[in-house]
C-alpha cells in the first residue's frame, strides 16, 4: 500500500487566535438559527411509510370480501415469540365455501410479544396474513395490546391479489378436473 | 405623582427601587432558560420546546398559540415543578455549607445590580442622570469585588455536597474564576483611564463611561468597543469565563463531570444556582454594554440627548429614562443571545487548554494592551 504523506501546515497567525474560525462557526449556527427546521411535528404530521414497510401483522381478505385464512396454523406454530394463538372452526354451511373446510374462530395476535419478525407473512400458503403499513400501537392495558380477528380484518382491509385459489379448485373438481 | 415619591422616607424609596429591578431581572433569568433551550433548537435544526399549554390559554386566537410556540407554558410548568418538588437533601452532605451555598450564589448576583446603571434622563439643568440604585464612586470595583464573591458558592456547594464530581466541579471553577479575573481586571483599566482624565474627579463609576461614550463629535461619540478593540475581546472572553459559559463551563462540563458542582442539588436549591448563572450573565452583559457598547446611546455616533431631541422628549424625564432603558435591555438581550449563540457554537476547552489561554495568552495580552494605552493616553491627554 502505497503511503501518502500528508502535509499539515502549520497553523498561521490569524488561525491561533482562534477568531476568524469562531466567526465562521457563529455565522454557520447563524444560518442554521434562521433555516426551516426539519422536525416532523408526530402526532399532527406523519411520515410517509414505505409499502414494503412491516408494521404491525394483519390479516387480509380477497378482494370478494372473503376470508382467505383457512386456520392452517403454519404461522401459529412458526411464530418465534408465540404471539399468534388460533382456534380453528369449520366454514359455515351454505356459504358455497365448504369445500375450504376450516376457518379460523378466532385468531388473536399479542402484539405485547409479536416482535415484527414477518415469519408468519413468509410461512402462509393462503397469502392471508401481511405485516402492513400501521406502525403506531398503543393501548392502556394488556387486553388492549391483543388484536383479536375483527380488529386484525379492520386494520388489514383487502388486497387486491387475483389468484382467487378456492374458486378454482371448486370449479376443477365440478370439471372433473382436479388433480389428486 | 412625582412629589408623593420624592416625600417618601429615602429607605423605602430605595427598597421600592430595588424590588422593581429585581422584578424584572428576575423574570429575565428565568426566561433566560427558555431562551437557551429555543435558541439551541433552532441552531439544531430542531422546534424546541412547543406543546405545554394550559387548557384556557388555548382559547386565546393569536397570542395563545404564539406563546405555545415559544414554550413560554413550558417555562412556567418548569418553574412550578422547581417550586413544589421535593426537596432532598442527600445524607452525606455537610447540611448548613449544602443549604448556604445556593443563597451565597444568588446573593452576589442580585447585589451587584445595585450598581449597574441601566438608563438615563436629563434633569431641568439639561445634566444627564444616571438611573441606577446607588450611584456610587466605587462602581466597577463593586461590581468586580462582589461579583467575585461568587466563587465561593462554587467551592461551598462542591466541597459541602461530599462527593467527588462536584468537588472537582468546584475545584476548577475556582482556579479558572481566579485566573479569569486578573486579564478581566487589567482589561478594563484603559477605559477607566481615559475616562478619568485629568481635571475631573476621579471615578469608576460606569455611568462616567457611558457620558464618554454620549460626547457629540466624532471621537466622543465613539463607542469604546471601537477604541479599544483588544480590551473589549479580553474582557468578553474573560467574561465568558466568569460566568461559567461554554467554551468554559469547566464547573459543569457534564461531559466529564456529571453535573459538576450542582450534581448533589435538585429542585429549588438546584434552580437558584441556575438563575444565579444567568443573573451574573445579565450583569455581566450589563456592564459589558455600559463599557464597550455605548451603554444606553442607541447608536454609535447617536447618543441619548440627540435620540431624545427628535423624539421631542427633552422636557418628559419618565418617558426618556423609560426609552433609555429599553436601548439598554434591548443590548443586554443581544449579549444574553450571543452567550447562548456562543454556547452552541463553540465546543467545550480542555480544562489545561482553559488554563493555557487564561494565564499564557490572556493575561500577557491584557498586561501589553494595558501598558500600551497607558502610553497612549499618556500622550493624547498631555
Amino acid at each position: 500500500m502505497a503511503v501518502i504523506p500528508v502535509q499539515r501546515k502549520p497553523l498561521t497567525w490569524a488561525e491561533r487566535t482562534y477568531l476568524p474560525q469562531l466567526a465562521a462557526g457563529l455565522s454557520i449556527t447563524l444560518k442554521h438559527f434562521f433555516a426551516p427546521k426539519d422536525t416532523l411535528e408526530y402526532p399532527e404530521q406523519r411520515p410517509a411509510i414505505s409499502p414494503n414497510y412491516r408494521g404491525v401483522p394483519t390479516l387480509v381478505m380477497d378482494p370478494h370480501g372473503r376470508e382467505k385464512c383457512v386456520s392452517c396454523q403454519l404461522c401459529e406454530f412458526v411464530c418465534p415469540p408465540k404471539a399468534i394463538r388460533i382456534t380453528p372452526g369449520s366454514v359455515p354451511e351454505g356459504s358455497g365455501r365448504e369445500h375450504i373446510e376450516k376457518g379460523p374462530v378466532a385468531f388473536d395476535i399479542d402484539m405485547l410479544r409479536c416482535i415484527y419478525c414477518g415469519l408468519c407473512q413468509e410461512v402462509c400458503p393462503e397469502e392471508a396474513i401481511f405485516l402492513q403499513n400501521q406502525y403506531s400501537m398503543t393501548g392502556y392495558t394488556r387486553a388492549e395490546m391483543v388484536n383479536h380477528k375483527d380488529k386484525l380484518y379492520e386494520i388489514g382491509g383487502t388486497l387486491p391479489d387475483a389468484h382467487f385459489k378456492w374458486d378454482q379448485k371448486k370449479a376443477a373438481a365440478e370439471a372433473g378436473t382436479a388433480h389428486h | 405623582m412625582i412629589l408623593f415619591w420624592s416625600n417618601l422616607p429615602l429607605v423605602l424609596q430605595g427598597l421600592i427601587k430595588g424590588i422593581a429591578v429585581l422584578l424584572v431581572v428576575f423574570p429575565i433569568a428565568g426566561a433566560c432558560s427558555m431562551a437557551e433551550r429555543k435558541v439551541c433548537a433552532w441552531i439544531q435544526g430542531r422546534p424546541g420546546p412547543n406543546r405545554a399549554i394550559p387548557p384556557w390559554f388555548a382559547w386565546v386566537p393569536v397570542l395563545g398559540p404564539a406563546l405555545q410556540h415559544l414554550g413560554a407554558f413550558q417555562l412556567m410548568a418548569d418553574g412550578l415543578k422547581f417550586l413544589f418538588k421535593e426537596e432532598p437533601v442527600p445524607h452525606h452532605v455537610n447540611r448548613f455549607y449544602y443549604v448556604l451555598a445556593p443563597a451565597l450564589a444568588i446573593i452576589p448576583a442580585f447585589t451587584t445590580v445595585t450598581v449597574v446603571p441601566f438608563g438615563a434622563y436629563f434633569n431641568a439643568a439639561g445634566q444627564t442622570v444616571p438611573l441606577m440604585l446607588a450611584n456610587v464612586d466605587v462602581g466597577i470595583l463593586a461590581v468586580f469585588a462582589v461579583s467575585s464573591l461568587s466563587v465561593y458558592s462554587v467551592i461551598l456547594a462542591g466541597w459541602a455536597s461530599n462527593s467527588k464530581y462536584p468537588f472537582l466541579g468546584g475545584v476548577r471553577a475556582s482556579a479558572q474564576l481566579i485566573s479569569y479575573e486578573l486579564s478581566m481586571t487589567l482589561a478594563v483599566i484603559p477605559v477607566f483611564l481615559w475616562i478619568n482624565a485629568p481635571g475631573l474627579p476621579g471615578s469608576l463609576s460606569l455611568a462616567r463611561a457611558v457620558a464618554f461614550q454620549s460626547a457629540p463629535g466624532f471621537w466622543g461619540g465613539t463607542w469604546f468597543l471601537f477604541t479599544m478593540p483588544i480590551s473589549a475581546l479580553i474582557f468578553l472572553v474573560a467574561l465568558f469565563a466568569e460566568t461559567n459559559r461554554q467554551p468554559f463551563d469547566m464547573p459543569e462540563s457534564e461531559a466529564d463531570l456529571v453535573g459538576g458542582f450542582h450534581t448533589e442539588y435538585g429542585a429549588f436549591k438546584w434552580a437558584l444556582f441556575f438563575v444565579a448563572e444567568y443573573s451574573n450573565m445579565i450583569v455581566g452583559s450589563g456592564v459589558f454594554t455600559l463599557l464597550f457598547l455605548g451603554g444606553w446611546n442607541p447608536l454609535p455616533w447617536l447618543p441619548l440627548a440627540t435620540l431624545a431631541g427628535w423624539l421631542h422628549l427633552v422636557g418628559h424625564p419618565v418617558a426618556l429614562g423609560a426609552v433609555s432603558i429599553v436601548i439598554f435591555l434591548g443590548k443586554i438581550l443581544f449579549m444574553l443571545f450571543f452567550f447562548m449563540w456562543v454556547r452552541w457554537t463553540v465546543p467545550r476547552f480542555r480544562y489545561d487548554q482553559v488554563m493555557k489561554l487564561g494565564w499564557q495568552k490572556l493575561l500577557p495580552l491584557s498586561i501589553a494592551n494595558l501598558i500600551a494605552y497607558m502610553i497612549g493616553i499618556a500622550v493624547l491627554q498631555r
